[in-house]
């Protein structure tokens, strides 16, 4: 009895102990800041944060010269105590995942989802790792804000078919009602090319009438129409290579043109935030595959010249081929690729570069040409250009582009040019349409108004969500926007205040991004209109007060006299 | 955020607890677990220092009386 009132007697001690601790540090914060405001001691304005520690990964570009503007390019640093309430967040979920495992395991929980059968129950388990208990006991529970079915153009407005679940998330029905004119800040419509009227949609049509839409064969056999020829070499004309030659699909045109240029005995030097068909290539080829810290060059360096002076692991004899993946810009961080750094080491040891311009082309650059363009480099130092179609294009597929051997190499040895169905007529129309509009070949001014519209909504954007004090990664060319959220009951409150609001936006959480940085992910469209950014911008200023997602510490200006007064700033 | 009255601003303080602490995304009998742990844990915390400080603090007196004054004092009843 004695000892237990011992124990009892330690335990609130401990406890009162720590909250004295905490109750201290919340007063001795609340003192020092009252001291240093007293004695004019300011907080680090942003310049001072971006030389300074707060950026989590300072990239400080070694050798400047080599670009031709500045490259403004931050990610600020998680404040600790929200990393700190992140991780407790997951405890928490954790800890009641296991809990409903448990009620599941025991049968006093309907179970929705697949396990094992009776006969395997001694076998090794099938749904016990963390991914599976993750999708069962986290990500399950906010489903709601993915998948929706949408049914109409997902231009900058769409419509969304209304759902409702009477389970938790487990199943959905439909209601029969439609949500009409959402807000669509998600989808990689860079260009607005994603419509229904207009020249693209009309030439589309012209060709399923002259063409139909399946194809039936192969490139190499019977699918190899006279509109896919023209593709390939307005293509090629658009990116300044020799040849090019486009694939039906743009995932398929990674994961299966990589095994074809590299195998055994080759060396694939990937960025650590590569698309995953980029990995899945990687890995198809059986090439050995390191990778190096996300644009960081000097990890790139150091892998670079271990790889020239030591060789292949134990023979020791030099690496058949060494190729560099990278991509143009990064859809999770919307961080651009350091073109030119990358262009002078792969030159310097005598690498491949592999370049993925699936977000890039078309929505980077003075004349839309990709980070080839918004460089002003040579796209000829580029081993292999790939693309996609799928985003600013509004089509579907994807190229591949570079010198004339290699391209005629891979037309024989390419998987997917080989066994796949060559691209849809109307798809390639619209991507010929597309591209002509682009380059202005149509004889109008539509496709440079376009990129200019890109290019002032992207700033604008990004500098509104800015000055709110959210956090957001990435450059500031960049049309992908990625805002912080951290905590994962954010990313499923956000999307749902969001979509009260009409706006349609996607949350991005684990496993796309690291545990704790969970985001949204805003794509600015050229078809987005000032009206429609500035009710996007004040539904995610009142949901951001609401949820308290303005984490930034840095100086924010000075709230301004409303939007006139900044526009106006803009238009200098 | 302005808020119109008490009512509305205990609302949004509720929610950030949910938000931070993460039940949000739980069920409503996953939620009241969560919080009468949590309020039952809290009330003995409460009710324990209404107990036990003023002991600790009696305690911690004594102590440091008897290692600062308290020394030269018992010499001084050894000595006599
Ligand atoms: C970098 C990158 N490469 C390839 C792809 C795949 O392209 P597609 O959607 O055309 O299959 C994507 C798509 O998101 C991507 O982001």
């Amino acid at each position: 009895m004695f000892e237990m009132t011992i124990f009892l007697y330690l335990f609130f001690f401990c406890q009162h102990f720590t909250m004295l601790l905490l109750l201290l540090y919340i007063c001795a914060t609340k003192l020092f800041g009252f001291i240093f405001k007293c004695i004019g001691l300011k907080r680090k304005t942003a310049e001072e944060y971006d030389k300074g520690s707060i950026i989590k990964n300072p990239n400080v570009p070694h050798n400047p010269s080599l670009y031709k503007k500045p490259f403004v390019e931050s990610f600020e640093e998680t404040p600790l105590m929200v990393a700190v309430l992140t991780y407790m967040g997951y405890g928490i979920l954790t800890i009641f995942g296991y809990l409903r495992d448990f009620l599941r395991q025991w049968n006093i929980e309907k179970r929705h989802i697949a396990r094992e059968r009776d006969e395997q129950k001694d076998f090794v388990p099938l749904y016990q790792d963390f991914e599976n208990f993750y999708n069962r006991n986290l990500y399950i529970r906010i489903r709601d804000n993915w998948n929706r079915p949408v049914c109409s153009v997902p231009g900058p407005k769409m419509d969304l078919i209304e759902r409702s679940t009477p389970n938790y998330n487990w199943t959905f029905e439909y209601t029969g009602r439609v949500l009409k004119d959402v807000l669509n800040l998600g989808s990689y419509n860079y260009l607005g090319f994603a419509e229904n009227k207009g020249p693209c949609a009309d030439a589309a049509i012209e060709a399923t009438q002259a063409y139909g839409v399946g194809v039936g064969s192969t490139r190499c056999e019977m699918g190899n129409l006279d509109i896919h020829e023209e593709l390939e070499q307005l293509v090629a004309r658009f990116l300044g290579v020799e040849s090019s030659m486009a694939f039906g699909m743009g995932f398929a045109t990674n994961s299966m043109n990589i095994p074809a240029l590299t195998g055994k005995g080759c060396l694939i030097l990937s960025d650590e935030l590569n698309h995953a068909s980029l990995v899945l290539g990687a890995r198809l080829s059986s090439s050995t595959i390191r990778v190096f810290k996300h644009n960081n060059m000097q990890s790139l360096e150091k892998l670079l010249r271990d790889a020239i002076v030591h060789g292949q692991p134990r023979t020791h004899r030099p690496w058949k081929k060494i190729l560099i993946v990278v991509e143009g810009i990064y859809s999770m961080e919307g961080s651009i690729v350091r073109l030119p750094e990358i262009i002078a080491l792969k030159k310097h040891y005598k690498a491949y570069l592999y370049l993925d311009e699936a977000h890039s082309i078309g929505a980077l650059g003075p004349n839309g040409k990709g980070v080839v363009d918004y460089f002003g480099l040579d796209p000829k130092d580029v081993d292999i250009m790939m693309g996609t179609f799928t985003k600013s294009f509004g089509a579907a597929g994807g190229y591949i582009g570079g010198k004339k051997e290699l391209i005629d190499y891979l037309r024989c040895h390419s998987h997917s040019a080989v066994y796949a169905t060559s691209m849809s007529p109307p798809v390639a129309q619209q991507i010929i349409t597309s591209m002509k509009i682009i380059m202005g070949e149509d004889g109008t001014t539509l496709g440079a108004d376009r990129l200019r519209q890109l290019h002032e909504n992207t700033t604008y954007f990004r500098r509104k969500l800015h000055d709110m004090g959210l956090i957001i990664y990435g450059n500031e060319d960049s049309p992908v926007i990625p805002m912080m959220l951290y905590m994962p009951a954010k990313i499923g409150a956000f999307g749902r205040q969001m979509l009260k609001k009409n706006i349609g936006i996607v949350g991005v959480g684990f496993p796309a991004t690291p545990i704790i940085e969970s985001r949204a992910r805003f794509c600015v469209s050229a078809a987005h209109t000032r009206e429609m950014l500035n009710t996007a911008l004040d539904a995610i200023n009142e949901v951001g007060d609401l949820l308290q997602l303005k984490y930034s510490r840095r100086e924010r200006p000075l709230p301004s006299l409303g939007w006139m007064s900044d526009e106006s700033l803009l238009k200098d | 955020m302005n808020f119109k009255n008490l009512r509305e601003y205990l609302a949004w303080l509720y929610y950030q607890y949910l938000l931070i602490t993460g039940i949000y995304v739980l069920e409503p009998w996953e939620k009241s677990i969560f919080n009468s742990i949590l309020f039952s844990v809290i009330a003995m915390v409460i009710y324990t220092s209404y107990v036990f400080v003023p002991i600790h603090v009696r305690l911690a007196l004594e102590f440091f009386t008897r290692m600062f004054g308290g020394q030269p004092e018992s010499t001084m009843t050894l000595m006599t």
